[in-house]
C-alpha cells in the first residue's frame, strides 16, 4: 500500500447540505470535512438527528428534494462526485460505492428472490458477463457472508430469511461489483447483540480479504471501538471531535465526546456507579442557536461559545476537536513558549 | 429493599394458537417460575423473539396466561389449577373434616378481577408514542387514570395531582395542555412514565422503556427511575435488550432463551460468573467502548438463529446452537437448580 500513502480514497472538504422545507432552511449538515485512506475503517457516531446519514446519502447522490449539497466538495480517487452526470453516477454506486441500510427487509424486493436480487445487481454493472457466471459470482458472495445450502438459498424469497441473514445477503449484494469503498448506515442496530457480533466479525473479516474501505455509522460506541481506526464524532451537523479510535476513547476533547462516554453504563464496569447524563435534549435544527450548537447543553461553556462557531483545535496526529476550551488552551500554550 | 416476596410467579406459560396449525402454535413462554423481592429491580435479557416481553404482559394480565400460577403480594391474580374456596353442604354450612378443620375445593374460577391489581401493578412501553393516545392531551392521559381508580376527591385536586406528576418526570406543569406529538422522543418516555405512576403503583414492568431513545437521553431516563424507585419504594421488572442498561439498573438479572429461564442470579455475579454457555455467549457479544480491551478480547461467535418458538427443539432448547451439547441436551430439559447462593441455572453440564 506504499503507493497509496499520498493518494486518498474518498475526502470530503466542508460539505454542507440543507434541506428548504416550508418551514425554512433546515442545516442538516454544516460544513465537515474529513478523509479516508485506502482500506480505512472510520466510524461516525452521533444520534439521530445529527446528519450522519445525511452526509453518507450526499455521497452516494440520495439525497432527494427538499435536500440540497449547497457547498464544499466530494472526491472519490480525486474525482469531483459531485460534477458527475446521471450516468456517471449509476457507474460510480455500486462499482466504487456501495451502501448498507439499517433494515435490511426494506432494501430487499420481496417479489424476487435473492438469487434473483443478486444477479440483477451484478448484470446491471456489467453487461457482459453471462447468466452462468453471474450465478456463481452470487453464490460466492453468499458463501462469502456466511451463509449455507446456496443452491436452496438462492431461490428463496427475503421473507424466508431471519433479520441477520437478510443483512448478510445485503453485504454480499453490496460487494458483489467489488466496491471499494462501502458505506454501512446502522447495519447492526436492528439486530440482537448475538447476530450483531455475527455480522461483525464478517465486516471485520471482508475488510482485512478485500482491503475496501469502510464508512461506518452508528451510535453505539462499543461497536465502533471494535471494528473502526478512525472516528467522527458528529453533532447538529458538525464534526465536533475527530481522531484515531484511540485518542477518542483514552483522550477525549470535547465536552460532547466526554458527556457521551460518560453517560453509557458500561459493560465492563467492577461496580455500580451513578451515570452521568448529559442535560438537555438535542438542537432543534430548523432555529439552531449562533456559536457552538452544543453550548447550550455543555457545562464547561464560556461567552465565546454562544457567539462564534469554534474552530478546529489540532491535538497531534489528526485528532482534532472543535472547542473553544481547547483553540484556548492552545493559544494560552504558545503564548507561554513564545514569553519563556 | 426489604425480602418480601411482592411478585411470586409458578410455572406460567403462555402459548399463542396460530390459526390452520395444529398443535399448541407458538409457545412463547414455557414454565417460568421466579420471585420478585419488594423495592428490588429484576432485569429480562435475551434475544428477540425468546418471550421476555410476552412474560412482563403475561404477569400484568395483558396478556390471559395459558397456565401457571401468579401471586402478588399474597393475593392469587392468577391460577389455572382454580381458587381454593370453602366447601359448602346443601344448607350453605361448611363441611369439616374429621379433626374439625374446614374443607375447601377449587373454583371452576381461574382468575381474580384485576382493576384493583391494575393500580398496584403498571407497564411502561418501549416505544412512547405509540402508547399515548393522539387525541387526548397529556393531562387528560394522566387525568384518565385518575379519574378510573377514583383517586382525586375534587376537580381542583386532580389538577393539583396532574401537575405534580409532571413535574415529578421533569417536564413543566404547562405541558398538561399539550399533545403527544408535540414532545421529543425522550419527553414522551416521560410523559409514559407519569402515566404509570399517577395511579401510585407498588410494581412497574419496564418493557424497554429507553431502547427508542437518543443515547444522550438514555441515561437520563435511567437516573430518572432509579430516583423513582428510591423515593416511592417501587419494584422493577426491567426488561431490555441493551445488556450494559439492564446490569446498570437491576438487583438481579434473568436470562431467557425461548420462552424459558435459563439463569438467574445476582447481577454482577452473573456477569462475572455466567454459568449457562448461552449466558457465555451473549455477555461476550456486547460490544465493550474500549479499543484495548475490544482488541484483547476472544469472542464466543454463536452460528444459526434462535429456533422457531412455534416448533422448539426437544430436551434442552439451547442445545442446536450449543457448543457443547451432548446427547443428554438432546433428550431431557434440564432442571432449573441452585448453584452458587442465589444463582440459578438450567444447563445438564452443571450438574
Amino acid at each position: 500500500m506504499s503507493n497509496t500513502e499520498d493518494k486518498k480514497l474518498l475526502e470530503i472538504k466542508d460539505l454542507k447540505v440543507s434541506f428548504f422545507t416550508p418551514a425554512g432552511e433546515v442545516k442538516a449538515v454544516g460544513g465537515i470535512s474529513y478523509d479516508l485512506g485506502y482500506g480505512e475503517v472510520m466510524g461516525i457516531v452521533g444520534e439521530s438527528g445529527s446528519g450522519k446519514s445525511v452526509e453518507a446519502y450526499s455521497i452516494m447522490g440520495l439525497l432527494q428534494s427538499p435536500g440540497k449539497v449547497i457547498g464544499g466538495s466530494i472526491s472519490f480517487e480525486g474525482e469531483d462526485v459531485l460534477s458527475y452526470d446521471k450516468n456517471q453516477m449509476i457507474d460510480f454506486r455500486g462499482n466504487k460505492v456501495a451502501m448498507i441500510f439499517q433494515n435490511p427487509m426494506t432494501c430487499l424486493n420481496p417479489v424476487y428472490t435473492i438469487g434473483n436480487q443478486l444477479i440483477e445487481a451484478l448484470r446491471a454493472h456489467n453487461k457482459e458477463i453471462s447468466a452462468h457466471d453471474a450465478s456463481k459470482r452470487a453464490m460466492e458472495m453468499l458463501e462469502l457472508v456466511g451463509i449455507n445450502n446456496l443452491e436452496k438459498r438462492m431461490k428463496q424469497y427475503p421473507h424466508e430469511f431471519s433479520g441477520g441473514m437478510r443483512q448478510r445477503v445485503m453485504i454480499a449484494m453490496g460487494l458483489i461489483c467489488s466496491p471499494k469503498l462501502l458505506i454501512a448506515d446502522e447495519p447492526t442496530t436492528a439486530l440482537d447483540v448475538t447476530i450483531q457480533a455475527q455480522i461483525l466479525e464478517i465486516m471485520k473479516d471482508i475488510q482485512k480479504k478485500t482491503g475496501m474501505g469502510i464508512i461506518f455509522i452508528t451510535h453505539n460506541f462499543g461497536v465502533v471501538a471494535e471494528i473502526c481506526d478512525k472516528v467522527s464524532v458528529m453533532y447538529a451537523g458538525r464534526i465536533v471531535e475527530q481522531g484515531k479510535v484511540d485518542d477518542i476513547y483514552y483522550k477525549p476533547a470535547h465536552p460532547y465526546t466526554i458527556g457521551l462516554l460518560r453517560s453509557m453504563p458500561r459493560v465492563d464496569a467492577e461496580e455500580y456507579e451513578r451515570l452521568i447524563p448529559i442535560d438537555g435534549t438535542p438542537v432543534d435544527m430548523c432555529c439552531p442557536p449562533e456559536g457552538c450548537l452544543f453550548a447550550p447543553r455543555c457545562e464547561k461553556c464560556m461567552q465565546i461559545c454562544f457567539k462564534k462557531v469554534p474552530p478546529y483545535a489540532e491535538l497531534g496526529d489528526g485528532h482534532r476537536s472543535a472547542c473553544w476550551l481547547r483553540v484556548q488552551e492552545q493559544m494560552s500554550g504558545k503564548e507561554e513558549q513564545d514569553n519563556g | 429493599m426489604d425480602d418480601k416476596v411482592l411478585l411470586q410467579v409458578t410455572n406460567l406459560q403462555k402459548y399463542f394458537p396460530v390459526k390452520g396449525v395444529k398443535g399448541p402454535g407458538v409457545q412463547a413462554v414455557e414454565g417460568v417460575s421466579l420471585e420478585i423481592k419488594k423495592g428490588e429491580t429484576l432485569g429480562l435479557v435475551g434475544e428477540s423473539g425468546c418471550g421476555k416481553t410476552t412474560l412482563g404482559r403475561t404477569i400484568l394480565r395483558l396478556h390471559e396466561p395459558t397456565c401457571g400460577r401468579i401471586v402478588y403480594d399474597g393475593n392469587t391474580i392468577y391460577d389455572s389449577g382454580g381458587f381454593d374456596i370453602p366447601l359448602k353442604d346443601k344448607d350453605g354450612k361448611q363441611v369439616l373434616d374429621k379433626n374439625g378443620k374446614p374443607l375447601t375445593t377449587k373454583s371452576k374460577k381461574t382468575s381474580q378481577d384485576m382493576l384493583p391489581f391494575r393500580r398496584k401493578m403498571q407497564i411502561i412501553f418501549q416505544d412512547p408514542l405509540a402508547s399515548l393516545d393522539p387525541r387526548m392531551t397529556v393531562g387528560e392521559i394522566i387525568g384518565e387514570a385518575i379519574d378510573i381508580h377514583k383517586l382525586a376527591s375534587s376537580k381542583e385536586e386532580r389538577s393539583e395531582m396532574i401537575k405534580s406528576f409532571l413535574s415529578d418526570v421533569g417536564l413543566n406543569t404547562e405541558h398538561a395542555n399539550r399533545f403527544p406529538h408535540e414532545f421529543s422522543g425522550g419527553q414522551q418516555q416521560r410523559v409514559g412514565i407519569a402515566r404509570a405512576l399517577a395511579v401510585k403503583p407498588e410494581f412497574i414492568v419496564c418493557d424497554e422503556p429507553i431502547s427508542a431513545l437518543d443515547v444522550s437521553i438514555q441515561s437520563q431516563i435511567v437516573n430518572m427511575l432509579e430516583d423513582m424507585q428510591n423515593e416511592l419504594g417501587l419494584t422493577y421488572l426491567f426488561i431490555a435488550h441493551d445488556l450494559s442498561v439492564v446490569r446498570h439498573i437491576s438487583n438481579r438479572i434473568g436470562v431467557m432463551y425461548l420462552g424459558s429461564l435459563i439463569e438467574l442470579g445476582e447481577s454482577y455475579e452473573l456477569y462475572k460468573h455466567p454459568l449457562h454457555p448461552y449466558t457465555k455467549t451473549l455477555l461476550s457479544a456486547i460490544p465493550v467502548p474500549d479499543p484495548e480491551k475490544s482488541r484483547a478480547r476472544k469472542r464466543i461467535v454463536l452460528e444459526g438463529d434462535i429456533s422457531s418458538p412455534m416448533n422448539p427443539p426437544k430436551g434442552c432448547r439451547f442445545h442446536t446452537r450449543c457448543p457443547y451439547a451432548t446427547q443428554k441436551c438432546k433428550e431431557e430439559i434440564p432442571q432449573f437448580k441452585e448453584y452458587g447462593k442465589d444463582h440459578w441455572a438450567a444447563c445438564h453440564l452443571l450438574g
